[in-house]
């Protein structure tokens, strides 16, 4: 029976996990486009834009992903639209990552103190170059630990994109148990190769809020 | 697009998505209190002078943090049999989401203890007070307090996490709509349903941690 050695699991999860690393890659860079853009509607002071965004944080936040991917799923194809795992899985983490990145740069943004706006404004610069030149490079630096260190938690959310039948490295894994019967084994290297994923991530992020917060 | 939302449907299976809603907050309720309890021990480990327990609780947290949850929920429940450990459904569910929170809390409450002055903690030992002693009644309290929204936060996403739980058949809430769009085919509807009603639990958990959070902390009351 035992016609899978370790290598062979290995090799198959290290295979899958490619597929982790590439949903994760499309999930953060849809969510920093949509986050961008939700934020600037949040720090525009439109009411309307505020709420609305607001709301979709709150939907997002308060939803357990896996309804998220759920919705996306089933929902899509209630167009008529045939759609795969692969792409309401990108799409389904692309909307709850912008939710999350918005409210950390929301945060960001606002942490500069409001002196600075108005210190620039009375020296004449409009808004996009009080923006440009004033607030969103100091606001970029205090950003960049907290959204790396979100990253962590896109490459664990992609984990359950296996529900919907994506096969990526948590799905594989369930895959080879079905072939081996070595849970223990299996789960035990998919917590591995997670792990050396997420890691190295959480450690920069930490470096990153140290280095960055000491100077600045 | 022309499809017709049959909510209505639904109704007949009110019974099942009630049943389901209550075991969510069952779970969420004992993982909260046993999860906040793990993190406190957990903190305090990391606080110690105790090296090795330190090392292994550091270990512990970086493990948890850094790996899916339902990863996490599959070693149980699939791999610990395997080495002798077996364990239904349940257990094995609100174990994994005791041990989530746990590591979370941990290191929610060490940031919050690291926050303490010194100078408490030198006034406490000239009164004489032990180690144990001054962590209860000194160190303990404020940390919580300026810990609490993260806290709350944290509580909140283990209760939305536990939807993952279906997956080893747990009959909670995400379980109850698998088995009805599994019946009715019915799926947008039962999950934009059950979703709703995570969003509204998780909206009246807040507010529960903010009442719990009125008279935990007395002291605060004044000041607002």
């Amino acid at each position: 029976m035992s016609a899978f050695t370790d290598w062979d699991i290995l090799r198959n999860l290290l295979l899958a996990a490619r597929w982790t690393v590439a949903l994760s890659l499309i999930a953060f860079a849809g969510g920093a486009l949509v986050g961008l853009l939700l934020t600037f509607m949040q720090i525009s002071g439109r009411v309307v834009l505020v709420q609305m965004t607001r709301l979709y944080v709150e939907l997002f936040q308060g939803t357990p992903l896996l309804m998220q991917l759920f919705l996306v799923f089933f929902g899509i194809s209630l167009f008529g639209i045939d759609v795969s795992p692969w792409t309401a899985a990108a799409l389904a983490l692309t909307l709850f990552s912008s939710a999350y990145l918005t409210e950390i740069w929301r945060g960001c943004i606002e942490s500069i103190p409001k002196g600075q706006w108005e210190a620039s404004r009375c020296l004449g610069l409009n808004y996009v170059e009080v923006m440009y030149h004033i607030i969103l490079p100091q606001a970029l630096r205090i950003a960049i630990a907290p959204t790396v260190g979100f990253s962590v938690q896109i490459v664990k959310g992609t984990a359950l994109a296996s529900i919907i039948g994506f096969v990526e490295l948590t799905k594989a894994g369930t895959m080879l148990n079905n072939a081996t019967f070595e849970p223990f084994k299996v789960f035990g290297f998919v917590a591995l190769i997670y792990f050396l994923l997420c890691y190295p991530l959480s450690v920069a992020s930490r470096m990153l809020e140290r280095k960055l917060h000491a100077s600045g | 697009m022309d499809y017709n939302f049959q909510f209505s449907e639904l109704w007949p299976y009110t019974n099942l998505i009630v049943d389901g809603l209550l075991w969510t907050i069952a779970l969420t309720l004992i993982t909260t209190i046993l999860g906040c309890l793990l993190g406190t021990l957990g903190a305090a480990a990391r606080a110690g002078r105790n090296k090795l327990l330190k090392h292994l609780v550091g270990a512990y947290v970086e493990l948890i943090r850094n790996t899916p949850f339902i990863v996490q929920l599959f070693f149980i429940f699939f791999g610990l049999p395997s080495i002798g450990i077996k364990l239904t459904a349940w257990e094995a569910g609100l174990l994994a989401m005791v041990i989530n929170l746990g590591a979370y809390s941990t290191e929610i409450i060490r940031a919050g203890i690291e926050a303490t002055p010194k100078g408490q903690l030198e006034a406490a030992r000239t009164l004489g007070l032990s180690r144990v002693q001054t962590f209860i009644r000194v160190v303990l309290p404020p940390a919580l307090q300026t810990i609490y929204p993260a806290l709350t936060s944290q509580c909140i996403i283990v209760m939305l996490g536990s939807a993952v739980l279906s997956q080893i058949s747990v009959q909670e809430l995400t379980f109850a709509a698998n088995f009805i769009q599994s019946r009715n085919f019915l799926s947008f509807e039962v999950y934009l349903v059950v979703a709703l009603l995570y969003l509204a639990l998780a909206v009246l958990m807040r507010q529960l941690f903010k009442v719990v959070h009125y008279y935990a902390f007395p002291n605060l009351r004044a000041r607002k």
